[in-house]
């Protein structure tokens, strides 16, 4: 099953979950990976004590003009629906402007002289790490300036054979648009995570758009509960939807997480929390997707 | 003057911080460039006047009755976003790029390029001037594209209104919509926490701004979680030559704030945060 951890707002708690469901899991002697999907900023190896196994780059296609052969017919150009190629024929000039390129090859295919050569850019790296002596965490981590974190998070997705895994949870990167659909596109099941500001709210509802666009089944997970007001309790509970677990807000989790240490580890009450948590994923059903109220 | 505020990590304070800069101007023009979660109209509830429809871009739409099914379409696209379904071509639109590969290709012409027009930009007024806000519809990409477009028009605006200050609420990360909201401003105000996430997320941020030529200054928000690691990212800012304006110390009454829509500087100019943050301003501007 993979599960994906996620939330439209940064900062409420994605890593805290997934980090920690892994522990549980783990202690539990399932088999289960972790995958740090947020490549922009990963922060999963900061909690979790891990070996460097493999290094794996991730590579897009870019194209590179060979001017001896182009006759700069601009087709490349026209044919470019980002922009990316720059042609001025009357000087016989034409360049690629890197960051602008998708790596599609549409102008591979548009350009009838062969003058397009097939290159490639690296755009992030995929790292396998151990843990207690089996492989079971990767990180993909996009290179800084690099625009589009999706080839990265594609990668990272691919690392492990689903089949091998009882349980293969992915660490999403925050916000609603590509990155985080790239990541929970794969998965089974997504667990969100919010809390219980305007902010939280407005930001969950967004995520649960998508997610039904999609027919993702999901269930939410209130974080830093008793700090803020009743609006995200009140539209869970209007619509049905599944609220998972809360977590309290409490001052030493957020010590211990600021550290890089997993709260399950310190505070039996969490751990608990947890274990019960698991319990109601693994009791799911979906092999039937009819909607996200639970029953 | 236009003044980004960033962070790396989500929810560090970026938009409570904005927000807090926002009340504490006159005639300013806001922005929200966090396109696929913004908050900012939440604090100041804004009268919109105009809405505009951002076509963010398009995607590839088969048909059926022209399509030959050959299968072209799915083993060239470079996205693998085509799938084939009793050899019919199931374009995911998720997927979709919308490079358009499969529409030149197509040796039927069966695949045309319907637009991605439900994305929103919204613009109001509120009590400190003028707000531009974009909504993301679900499923549509290009966020950076999107910011690019509010900054457009917030020159636009910051013209009509004479106004001299921007202040642009960015998104989390180091992407695409955070590189648009960063290219050519004025000043960077990057906001971060004292955690191990929070430190090695800023260094990355930092890292990105090495290539752009921009005053860059360091706010440190919840101190008081760990005093250690906020010495570090002090310490560290100071090899970098980065300045760190400001330490706030970690307040519920921020999170109370936000609960009763109203920025810190509003809920309690008195506060420990709202001085630190006034003069923060003070010293960004001059």
């Amino acid at each position: 099953m993979i599960i994906t951890v996620a939330s439209g707002k940064g900062g409420t708690g994605k890593t805290l979950v997934s980090s920690n469901l892994f522990r549980v899991l783990s202690k539990k002697k399932e088999s289960v990976a972790l995958i740090d999907c947020d490549v922009e900023e990963p922060n999963v190896m900061n909690f979790i004590s891990h070996h460097l196994q493999k290094e794996i780059e991730v590579k897009e296609y870019r194209p590179a003009i060979n001017t001896d052969k182009c006759v700069f017919c601009e087709k490349c150009a026209e044919y470019c629906s980002y922009n990316a190629i720059f042609c001025e024929p009357g000087a016989h000039y034409i360049r690629v402007i890197e960051e602008l390129c998708h790596g599609c090859t549409t102008c591979s295919w548009a350009c009838k002289f062969e003058a397009i050569d097939p290159s490639s850019t690296k755009v992030g790296m995929v790292s396998l790490y151990t843990h207690q002596d089996k492989v079971c965490l990767a990180e993909g981590k996009m290179e800084i300036g690099n625009h589009s974190a999706v080839s990265t998070i594609k990668a990272a997705t691919a690392t492990f054979d689903t089949s091998k895994y009882q349980y293969i949870i992915y660490d999403s990167p925050p916000g609603t648009s590509c990155p985080f659909m790239q990541t929970a596109l794969k998965s089974d099941y997504v667990i969100l995570i919010t809390e219980p500001t305007p902010f939280g709210l407005s930001d969950l509802k967004q995520t649960i758009e998508i997610l039904n666009i999609m027919k993702k089944p999901f269930g939410i997970i209130v974080n830093r509960s008793g700090l803020g007001d009743n609006g995200v309790y009140d539209y869970i509970s209007d619509n049905k939807y599944c609220l998972l677990a809360e977590l309290p807000y409490n001052q030493k989790i957020a010590e211990l997480y600021s550290k890089g240490e997993l709260i399950v580890d310190h505070l039996p009450k969490v751990n608990s929390l947890f274990e019960k948590l698991i319990n109601e994923i693994s009791n799911l059903n979906f092999s039937h997707f009819d909607g996200n109220s639970c029953n | 003057m236009e003044i980004a505020v960033i962070s790396g990590k989500g929810g560090s304070g970026k938009s409570s911080i904005s927000a807090a800069f926002i009340s504490m101007l006159t005639n300013v023009v806001a922005i929200d460039c966090d396109v696929d979660a913004s908050n900012l109209h939440l604090l100041f509830s804004p009268i919109w006047k105009n809405e505009y429809s951002f076509i963010s871009g398009s995607y590839a739409v088969v048909n059926k009755d022209l399509c030959a099914k050959c299968g072209k379409c799915s083993r060239i696209c470079s996205f693998h976003a085509i799938k084939t379904e009793n050899d019919f071509p199931i374009i995911d639109e998720i997927s979709c790029d919308g490079c358009q590969l499969c529409v030149h290709e197509c040796p039927v012409s069966a695949i045309k390029m319907k637009k991605n027009d439900k994305s929103r930009i919204y613009i109001g007024q509120f009590k400190y001037g003028s707000m531009i806000s974009g909504r993301l519809a679900p499923g549509e990409g290009n966020s950076g594209k999107m910011v690019n477009e509010l900054r457009q028009l917030s020159w636009d605006m910051a013209n009509d209104q004479q106004s001299d200050i921007i202040i642009l609420d960015g998104p989390p990360g180091i992407g695409c919509s955070v590189i648009s909201t960063i290219t050519g401003v004025d000043k960077i105000v990057v906001v971060t926490e004292p955690s191990i996430s929070g430190f090695s997320d800023l260094k990355r941020v930092i890292t990105l701004l090495h290539h752009y030529d921009t005053s860059v200054y360091v706010i440190i928000n919840k101190c008081s979680l760990n005093n250690e690691i906020t010495d570090r990212i002090i310490q560290w800012c100071e090899d970098e030559n980065v300045s760190v304006i400001a330490t706030l110390p970690f307040s519920e009454e921020m999170v109370k704030s936000i609960v009763s829509r109203e920025t810190i500087f509003e809920y309690n100019p008195n506060s420990e945060i709202s001085k630190k943050l006034k003069i923060a301003l003070t010293q960004i501007i001059n």
